[in-house]
Formats: structure tokens, sequence, C-alpha cells
């Protein structure tokens, strides 16, 4: 692999080498909190925060860590990072931790995060393992904003709790598409996402 | 790389993450801990409040919207008694501010079993002894209100929440769930504040004193006293609410109660 550069690791899981679109990675929590724009948002400063600080922790360690128990020592770090932030939004988003229930603790089993630390921070300097983090996340979040966005709007009519298409229960005309607001639409959207983006990179699809 | 591979290594490095990772989970949990204790008393106060219309009737705003300050001056009206759910009689030798009713349901000797009963709210245990919410307001002579927890099985989750009762005990103020698992938009419909408001001035119980509070299959006929509208695709839901209020209102529930309370009223209320 040639020599990464700082801006490289970070605007390359964007599109080019999305953990979602790309990898495939990090479907479950896609579906499960992707029906409101908040949520997501919340969800995803989450994942930064855990995918960057866990690899910035499993890259600080690399080389002392024993191959032999390399895995469980990353889960470790990530899973204790995770409680962190669970914690931390029960402190002060109340509300928002309500609503993302257990899927903030479900980070832990975020393919994700895992493959960050095994797959870059366990051979790259801490720096760069961080902004990798971050670069990941972000990658991640996009996704989620980009399938909260058709959910909310078309499931519930509103964006970010306002109203934009009132719905015909509350007097206004639109009838809400329930299946929006079910995980298998989040499906169909990455579906058309990856559609969109490898018929813009012919170079993201694979050999058959 | 022989040296890190050792198994002294490896059990040194295994323990001296451990201690690290469970230091910063410690410092985290009992740091935060009292901030998290707070939020969920502000919450369980703000849905009272909101159970009982208090927040929409002084400020035209659902609490969520209140500040902290506003909610503590509101929920000073209310005062918490603890219930024995047998014999109704208000428990006095308990402190109510730390009883904690959904652990007493998850604890065999502070619980019983829920057996067959006409109405099934769908969870197996409830707790022996209930909390309940009497809310007065400042200069008046006696309560307005009283507001019952209540909680039973919908679809997917245990749904939670706050009953409010007018002074007569009869009629509902308001309903709301504070706790569920709903499908958003289907189930999860019961926040719906338009569905909410059906609720008021609906009658809990129908002449003869049984529990006939409904949530309808379709649009509730007008003037029917007792049935709200359906959740439109949330039949197991509705169904849910249906049973989980008709079981409170029984015998089985606050019945014992509720009869206690309308007997000795009189002699507490001026209204």
């Amino acid at each position: 692999m040639a020599e990464r550069t700082t801006k490289s690791v970070i605007v390359d899981p964007l599109v080019d080498n999305n953990p979602i679109a790309l990898q495939i990675l990090g479907i479950c929590s896609a579906l499960a909190v992707t029906t409101k724009m908040e949520t997501s948002i919340v969800m995803a400063v989450a994942v930064i925060a855990v995918t960057a600080f866990s690899n910035l922790a499993v890259s600080a360690i690399r080389s002392y860590i024993p191959s032999s128990i390399r895995i469980i020592v990353q889960m470790t770090v990530i899973a204790s990072l995770v409680i962190v932030v669970d914690q931390f939004l029960k402190a002060y988003f109340f509300d928002i931790s309500k609503q993302l229930s257990v899927f903030v603790g479900l980070i832990i089993t975020n393919c994700i995060v895992m493959g960050r630390a095994e797959g870059f921070a366990m051979k790259n300097g801490p720096w760069l393992s961080f902004w990798d983090g971050i670069g990941n996340g972000l990658g991640y979040g996009l996704v989620l904003l980009f399938v909260a966005f058709f959910r909310e709007l078309f499931g519930s009519g509103t964006l970010m709790g306002y109203v934009i298409l009132p719905l015909d229960r509350n007097g206004g005309w639109y009838n809400p598409n329930n299946l929006m607001l079910l995980p298998p639409s989040a499906f169909f959207l990455i579906g058309f996402l990856i559609w969109l983006i490898r018929a813009y990179k012919p170079e993201q699809i694979e050999e058959s | 790389m022989s040296q890190r591979d050792s198994t002294v290594n490896t059990l040194l490095t295994a323990t001296i993450l451990c201690v690290v990772c469970s230091l910063v989970v410690s410092v985290a949990a009992v740091g935060l801990k009292g901030k998290q204790e707070e939020n969920k008393m502000l919450d369980r106060q703000k849905n009272i409040l909101d159970a009982a219309g208090l927040s929409i009737g002084e400020y035209g705003k659902p609490a969520s919207e209140l500040s902290k300050a506003q909610i503590e001056e509101l929920y000073a009206w209310v005062s918490e008694e603890l219930v024995d759910l047998e014999t109704g009689q208000i428990v006095k030798d308990m402190d109510p501010a730390d009883y904690d009713p959904r652990e007493a349901a998850d604890k065999v000797d502070t619980s019983t079993e829920i057996g067959e009963v006409p109405y099934d709210p769908g969870v197996s245990r409830r707790e022996k002894v209930a909390k309940v919410y009497f809310v007065t307001k400042p200069g008046t002579d006696g309560f307005q209100q009283v507001v019952l927890p209540v909680y039973g099985k919908g679809l997917w989750s245990t749904l939670y929440g706050y009953l409010a009762l007018k002074g007569d005990l009869e009629t509902i103020q308001g309903l709301t769930f504070y706790e569920h698992a709903e499908t958003p938009g289907l189930g999860g419909e019961v926040d719906n504040p338009a569905w909410k408001a059906q609720w008021e001035d609906q009658k809990l119980y129908d002449e003869n004193g049984q529990p006939a509070a409904l949530v309808y299959k379709g649009t509730a006929p007008p003037g029917n006293p007792y049935a709200v509208d359906g959740l439109s695709g949330a039949t197991i839901t509705s169904r849910g609410v249906t049973n989980l209020l008709r079981y409170w209102a029984s015998e089985d529930g606050y019945g014992p109660f509720l009869s206690q309370l309308k007997n000795g009223k009189s002699k507490t209320s001026g209204s």
C-alpha cells in the first residue's frame, strides 16, 4: 500500500472506500437507527468517537499486544469505550439515548470498529489511525444520514422533527409510506446508494 | 518478537489492560451517575405531568419543552403515595421516594403472579405495592386527579405508562406511555399527541362499574364514551392498550384502591 496521508485516510472512506457501501460492514445498526435524522446523527457521532479512540488506543499499544490475544485486547478497548459513550449519552442526551436504547451498546459488535482496529491501527501509527477512525466513522455517518433523510421524510413526513409533509392522520395531505418505518426499507435505500456510487465510480464493481 | 509473545508478557498485558479499562469504565459510570439519576427522575416527572395534562394546562406545551425549574415547580403539586393493591390501603410505613415499583415487580417476594384474569395484560407478575400520584393544585382542598402507573404487553414490547383519572375516579384525564418499543409509525403512534388527546373525558368504567375503556378497531363510533380510535396498522398494540387499561382498572389492579378512595373521598375532598 502506498504511503497514506492524513488527508487520504479521512477522505477515502467517504465515497471511494466507504465502509458500508463498498465493504458492506456495519449494516445492522444502519437498518435499526435510521428512522429519524436526529438519532442517526447521534449514532454517527458515537461511532466516530468510538472508532477514532479505539484506533488511537490500539495503535498506541500495538507493539506490546501479544498476537495470541490481540483480538480480545481490541475487543476490550472497544467495549470500554462504548460503555463510556453510552454512559455519557445517558447523562447528557437522555431522550436520544432512550430512543437509541440497545444500539449504542451494540456499537461493540459493529464490524467497522473492529475492522479498522485490526486492519489499520495494528499496522499504522496512532496519529494516522486516529484520523482513519474519524474518516471511517464519517463514511458510516454519511450513509446513515442518507438513509435517514429518505426514511424520515417519506415515513414520517418530517426532517429533524420539523414537519415537511403534513400527515393525513394529523389533518394534512400526505399518506406516509409505512415501509419506510420498517428496517427492510433501509436495505432498499442502501442498495440504491451502492448502485449510485458504482454507476459514478465503476472501478468499485467487483469482478464476477 | 518472542519477548512480546511470551506467556508472562501475555498475562501481564492482559492484566494491565483489564485494570486500565475497568478504571476508565468505573470512573465514567460513577462520575456520571448523579446526572443520569437526575435525568431519569425528571423524565418520570415529565410523563406524570403530561398524563395529568398539567403542562398543557399551565404552559400550553408538553412537559418535554419545559425547563427544569418549571417542571419542578409543577411537580410540587404532585404527592406520591404507596398503595397495597390487594387491600387498596395506603401504605404508611414505607417511604415512596425510596421505593421502585419496577424493581419490586421483578422480585418474587415483593410481587404477585397474575394468573387467569378477564383482561390479560400480557405480563406474568405485578408488584404488590404500587406507587400512585395525587395531583392537588395549590389553594384547593383535596386532590383533583390521581395518576396511576399502568403497563402491559403490546406487539414487541411492554408498554409502560401513566393513566390520569379525574376527581370522580371514573373519567380519564389522560394516558401517556413513557417506555415502549412498538413499531414507529404504527404501534408507536401511541405517542401521537392527536391520538392521546382522545382519551380526555372518556369513561374508564361503564354504569355497572366494570372496566370499559376501549381502543376501537377502526374509527370509534361518535358519542361512545368509552372508545377511542384504533391505531391503524397496529391491531395488536391497540388490543394490548385495551387489555392493560382494563386489567389495571379491574379488581386485580387498582379496583380496591379506587373504591376505597371513592368511599373515603368525602372526608378528604371538598369537591
